[in-house]
């Protein structure tokens, strides 16, 4: 259980952090809001509260790793970076523009990523790698947390990696199913029918915890289980809004790559507190 | 002498697990075929099979190398490069991953396993990839310095090694001196150069002596690395020679020939004739049959060869 200044301190990185997101995607003027909105409060308290890492020292070596196996989310993980101190926050306003670090999907090159994503499906394989190699070179305390879209679960190497990670026992990975049950062409079980996914899931021998993804209590708590579990990996299915905390991309369900007007990005400011 | 790539490559594994104490191989339910099981044996700790699931073995191979050491996937190389290109794209070679594709059953030569087993393609993709570097073994007696070499060599390197058991060219595998980016002179000569890869620097090196037999005076050039490709030695041969044969056990597009076509158009534009297959799928046979049918043979060469000295003129 979080403590009430902790719960209000994280309460207020989430709102930087999606208040970041709505200025760098009005910028750039591409990029993809909806699915970096859903993320926030899980980024905010993985960021702020549980993870084992060093914005000086981006590279130490038993760091805990993130990959964003999501990649198009990636303002929602430069937004928290940056929050987080990994480079300067002036990066964020040349989001995907010619000769600057930020790229439209995530890159090595930016501190705090280490692994390339963009190409769905990919980042849970890696992760598995990460924690395989964790393990092989005796880096006990390293965890990895991946996170994945549930469109994402559509591509057969998620499940390639799901068996991989319960053959091998990965009980150092933990990953993130950011379940807002919307993909690029509309509702997920119209695109391609995913349910049930815990009892999948589970069937493939993780352990599964459902919590609701913006409430950071369940948030942190999931964490915390995840840690405490031996043997096998943690999926952790965080039921999610996409676009929570505007009310424009609540009005348009499952907003996906459409950036945002002036009008609508004030609003969303003045909606956020800003 | 007669041996045979794999096996070869199982000694080589044996020996680089010595070398580097940090190297990992993946592999995809594919170890004894690729003798990556002499590595696993010897360090298990090292060593992981993860099932037919080639997408995700490039993952995992991408993730471990996080952690500083090469890495190495083996798998038959129509599986270990075709099947999950992008991800070999997306994932190893945009962020220069110190990942190793050591790919075995390269070309028809494979043999009876048919057309879904015979990578024809497979260095005409890794070319075409920026970061990747492409290395084809000539022979198994150069597989150990092959190997050490790609090791050595950081970021992302595919090393294409053929199936059937061939001539040896490099008696002493010590003694080998494999550097990528160079290609290896076999033997001197003065009328037509020939530029053999893999299995096809025999094949070459053969075409030669039959055609010394006509009074003609052949260079074989073993080309080694196709990219980065030895431009010196190939504009040298094209000056000095006057004409090119390329040979490869590989499709007529984007491999060897293509490489070499590109250095001449630019640097010493000469008659070239290439021996591949030509823009065909081969079948199931046995590999002497079916390279004879295809095509990839010393006779063909010499048939090319006297075609590019024609062209001279």
């Amino acid at each position: 259980m979080l403590s009430i200044e902790r719960k209000e301190y994280l309460e207020k990185k989430a709102r930087v952090i999606r208040k970041d997101i709505i200025e760098m995607i009005y910028n750039a003027q591409s990029g993809h809001p909806g699915g970096s909105y859903s993320l926030a409060d899980v980024m905010a308290v993985l960021y702020f509260h549980d993870l084992n890492v060093d914005p000086k020292n981006p590279k130490g070596l038993n760091r805990d790793r993130v990959v964003l196996s999501k990649g198009h989310a990636a303002p929602v993980w430069y937004a928290t970076l940056a929050e987080a101190g990994f480079f300067p926050k002036e990066e964020l306003s040349h989001l995907r523009q010619i000769n600057s670090l930020l790229q439209g999907h995530p890159c090595i090159n930016i501190p705090g990523v280490d692994i390339t994503t963009g190409s769905l499906g990919l980042g849970l394989s890696a992760s598995c790698g990460i924690a395989i190699g964790a393990k092989m070179t005796g880096r006990d305390n390293v965890r990895v947390y991946a996170i994945i879209g549930d469109g994402e679960q559509g591509e057969g190497q998620i499940w390639e990696a799901a068996m991989a990670a319960a053959h091998f026992k990965l009980d150092n990975l933990t990953a993130i199913l950011d379940r807002n049950w919307y993909q690029n062409d509309g509702p997920t079980e119209t695109s391609l029918k995913l349910e049930p996914l815990h009892d999948k899931w589970e069937s493939f021998g993780w352990n599964v915890i459902d919590i609701d993804g913006h409430n950071l209590n369940q948030i942190d708590s999931a964490f915390c289980m995840a840690r405490e579990t031996k043997n096998k990996p943690t999926m952790i299915i965080a039921n999610t809004v996409k676009g929570k905390g505007t009310s424009y991309m609540l009005d348009q369900p499952g907003l996906h790559y459409t950036p945002p007007t002036k009008e609508q990005m004030e609003l969303t400011l003045k909606e956020l507190g800003f | 002498m007669r041996w045979n790539y794999r096996d070869a490559l199982g000694e080589a594994f044996a020996v680089i697990g010595e070398e580097f104490k940090d190297l990992a191989v993946v592999t995809a339910d594919v170890s004894k075929s690729t003798r990556s099981i002499k590595f696993k044996e010897r360090y298990p700790e090292r060593f992981f099979s993860v099932g037919i699931a080639e997408a995700n073995a490039v993952g995992i191979s991408a993730g471990i190398s996080t952690f500083g050491g090469p890495v190495i996937f083996t798998a038959y190389s129509v599986f270990a490069t075709e099947k999950p290109f992008e991800q070999i794209r997306n994932m190893l070679c945009y962020p220069k991953l110190n990942v190793k594709i050591v790919a075995t059953h390269g070309g028809i030569n494979v043999g009876e396993d048919g057309v879904t087993h015979q990578a024809i393609e497979d260095v005409a993709i890794m070319r075409a990839i920026p970061n990747m570097k492409v290395v084809v073994v000539a022979d198994p007696g150069e597989v150990l310095a092959a190997l050490r070499a790609v090791v050595k060599m950081p970021g992302p390197v595919f090393l294409r090694l053929a199936r059937a058991e061939t001539e040896v060219l490099h008696e002493d595998a010590n003694l080998v001196n494999f550097e990528i980016g160079k290609a290896e002179v076999m033997r001197e000569g003065t009328d037509v150069t020939l530029i053999g890869m893999g299995m096809m620097v025999w094949e070459s090196i053969k075409a030669a002596k039959l055609l010394e037999k006509e009074g003609i005076s052949a260079r074989v050039i073993n080309i080694r690395t196709v990219k980065p490709i030895d431009v010196e030695e190939i504009v040298k041969a094209a000056n000095e020679t006057g004409c090119i044969v390329t040979a490869e056990d590989h499709n007529c597009y984007g491999g060897l020939g293509s490489a070499v076509a590109e250095v001449l158009a630019k640097h010493a534009p000469v008659p070239m004739e290439q021996v591949a297959l030509m823009d065909t799928f081969a079948e199931s046979g046995e590999c002497d049959l079916l390279l004879e049918k295809y095509g990839l043979t010393d006779k063909k060469i010499v048939e090319r060869a006297l075609l590019a000295i024609q062209r001279k003129k």
